[in-house]
């Protein structure tokens, strides 16, 4: 029989090593999925994880990797903060697309003006856009206590309808033929979020990843906040009487994840997407979810876990062309990662004890 | 715009089709959070449970057969939530997220090779005599069978919540798992049963959409309806006769604004489209600004992990 104890304090060791034990496990249960649609498990399992890195066309990957993966650590640092508090944003995807559409309009707005002003004005739009659309829940759940994880979720459905508006009507391309979709960034210079390395596929996105990882490090680990957030989350009550105010914990929590969102949706719709279109969004938002967790909501963690995903993605995009395996495997892969690292997980907080223990 | 050209009758008897699903899905989890375990995952087991009751009514013919698949599959995928919350003391808003996004992938996958085709036809169910009955026969004694099943599913719930023993079981080990616990009940399998018949609503309720109402398969096609009908347990107070009334308001919105865009009302469509998850919110407000009355309805122990340590 087998019985779970409670450890005294969450292993150290266990921390560092169930992401990785999670990783081997979605490998092992990819393996038999890809085995039973018929393909090579072990050459599916090397073109998603190994091939993008170490293959023979990985000088082309390496640099997509950055690329994807700037969104996803961008989002999931945000969102870290808030779960770490028990502060559940999982509307990342709707700030994002709020972000994208105002960091992308008043980039439009001022075609074709060139000025080296308009893009730094185009991020602080975009970052005020995912910000504001963040303080809804935010501000209902001070004033009302309403729950945030369905308000900040209804709210991506709202946003992808006013996305599906506004790529139809008021940002559309006027020269685009009646075509739905925003005029494309790379014919305007200076919105344009372009490589500034092409070869590592660094673009100002990837800047603001790195940036944001070492703020959020030393905001968790030296400042008063950082402390105030990670109280809160181990015990609400203890954190009371450390002197938290919750209201503020959760404005400054869901305001700065949505604030970073919408920086990443503005930087996505510039860059690699290209234009505001009904769907330039592919999941990010609730990718980073994944990428947060699989970081265990530390920043370091999260960096590293955020190019692991970014890696399923290309490594899947690979694998579709070359192997024909389904894109719908690749996204449940990724929430199979979850569900494993969810699972092990025991380990960290609980020691497994053989046989029966003695009655207490 | 011409809105002559909507028929109220029409407008009344799709509201029942519009609603079943979110009744289903949110029947299914009340019971799980009475029980108290939150389940955030009725997105994930809504769509596969769409997705199962598709694939195997196409291939037996049989709609009936479908629905029987599409609570299994509901159910089983709630299973993994269960064993990871309850086995393995997972976080559960975290695991509901992770089944979500799970069963989103799963469904695209097995869905892959049934895009476009057409569902078997569930025949309407003509009660005798009182389906005769001018206009309120045709509104409400003229649907499948389907309809009438989530409404005595809800009378079905009441009367095992109020009446019966297992059913104060269940509220007791919502209310508190420690005292259920040292009484002798077993609190982890009442829990895990509570989850699987959430789960297998969730699938009823997908399958219903994929089947009935739409009835095709595409990808993602519940569309959020699972996170509404979490937000419709929260608005019913965690009461099985006002889950009825909250999954036939929504649905009333939802048919209102679909009509509303046939009719080419000067409204953009993608504003109309929006009105349900706005109205959610709206409630949702309305509901938590009454926080006394808010915190009488919910189960004391929802959410919370129970681990027996003697």
């Amino acid at each position: 029989m087998l019985t779970l104890e409670k450890r005294p304090s969450p292993s150290r060791m266990w921390t560092l090593l169930t992401p990785p034990l999670a990783v081997v496990l979605t490998m092992i249960a990819g393996g038999i999925l890809f085995a039973f649609l018929g393909k090579n498990p072990v050459e599916s399992i090397r073109t998603i994880f190994w091939d993008p890195v170490f293959g023979e066309f990985a000088f082309y990957y390496r640099g997509q990797l950055l690329v994807k993966a700037a969104p996803l650590i961008l989002i999931a640092i945000g969102l870290s903060l808030g779960f770490r508090a028990g502060i559940w944003n999982i509307g990342a995807e709707g700030q994002y697309i709020v972000g994208a559409i105002c960091g992308a309009g008043i980039g439009l707005a001022f075609y074709p003006t060139e000025n080296p002003l308009i893009f730094p004005l185009m991020i602080f739009a975009g970052a005020l856009g995912g910000w504001a659309w963040a303080m809804i829940p935010a501000t209902l759940k001070v004033m009302f206590g309403t729950n945030e994880i369905l308000v900040s979720l209804m709210l991506v459905y709202v946003a992808e309808s006013m996305l599906a508006s506004v790529s139809s009507s008021l940002l559309r391309n006027p020269e685009g033929m009646g075509f739905p979709g925003s005029r494309n960034f790379k014919d305007f210079p200076a919105a344009h979020n372009d490589y500034l390395i092409e070869s590592a596929g660094i673009h100002w996105g990837v800047v603001a990843a790195f940036i944001a990882v070492i703020f959020a490090y030393v905001l968790l680990s030296r400042h008063i906040l950082g402390f105030q957030i990670r109280v809160t989350g181990q015990s609400p009550r203890a954190a009371r009487f450390a002197g938290v105010n919750p209201s503020r914990l959760i404005l400054f929590c869901l305001g700065t994840s949505g604030a970073l969102a919408g920086m990443a949706g503005m930087f996505e719709v510039t860059g690699p997407a290209g234009q505001i279109s009904i769907d330039f969004n592919s999941g990010y938002g609730f990718t980073a979810i994944i990428v947060a967790f699989l970081g265990r909501l530390h920043p370091v963690g999260i960096l590293l876990a955020g190019l692991l995903m970014a890696l399923t993605y290309i490594g899947g995009e690979a694998a579709q062309s070359t192997l024909g395996l389904p894109a719908a495997a690749i996204q449940l892969l990724q929430g199979m990662l979850l569900f494993f690292l969810l699972a092990v997980d025991v380990l960290t907080n609980f020691r497994i004890r053989f046989g029966k223990t003695e009655a207490a | 715009m011409d809105l002559s050209s909507i028929n109220p009758l029409i407008l009344l008897a799709s509201i029942m089709v519009a609603s079943t699903p979110i009744l289903l899905a949110a029947i299914g989890e009340m019971v799980c959070e009475k029980s108290g375990v939150l389940n955030l995952g009725v997105e994930g087991m809504m769509i596969t449970g769409a997705v199962c009751g598709f694939v195997v009514a196409v291939e037996t013919g049989s709609p009936a057969i479908g629905f029987v698949a599409a609570a299994l599959g509901g159910a089983v995928l709630s299973l993994l939530f269960g064993i990871l919350t309850q086995y393995l003391l997972s976080n559960q808003v975290a695991t509901g997220l992770a089944l979500t996004l799970f069963g989103l992938g799963l469904s695209a996958l097995i869905g892959q090779g049934y895009v476009g085709i057409k569902a078997p036809v569930t025949a309407d169910v003509n009660i005798p005599l009182l389906s005769d009955i001018p206009v309120i026969g045709r509104i409400v004694f003229q649907h499948d069978l389907m309809v009438y099943f989530s409404i005595a599913l809800i009378a079905g719930v009441w009367a095992f919540l109020k009446f019966t023993r297992a059913g104060l079981v269940l509220r007791a080990v919502g209310e508190s798992h420690d005292a259920a616990h040292a009484l002798g009940y077993q609190v982890v399998l009442i829990r895990l049963l509570a989850i699987m018949f959430g789960g297998a609503c969730a699938g009823l309720g997908g399958a219903y959409v994929s089947l009935i109402r739409v009835p095709q398969w595409t990808e993602g096609m519940t569309a959020g309806a699972g996170w509404i009908a979490l937000a419709i347990v929260v608005f019913a107070s965690w009461r099985p006769w006002r889950v009825l009334i909250g999954a036939y308001l929504f649905g009333g919105v939802t048919v209102l604004q679909l009509n509303l865009q046939a009719a080419g009302v000067a409204i953009p469509v993608e504003y109309l489209s929006m009105s349900p998850y706005l109205i959610t919110i709206l409630v949702l407000v309305i509901m938590s600004a009454n926080r006394s009355r808010a915190a009488l309805g919910a189960p004391a122990a929802l959410g919370r992990v129970f681990h027996a340590s003697h």
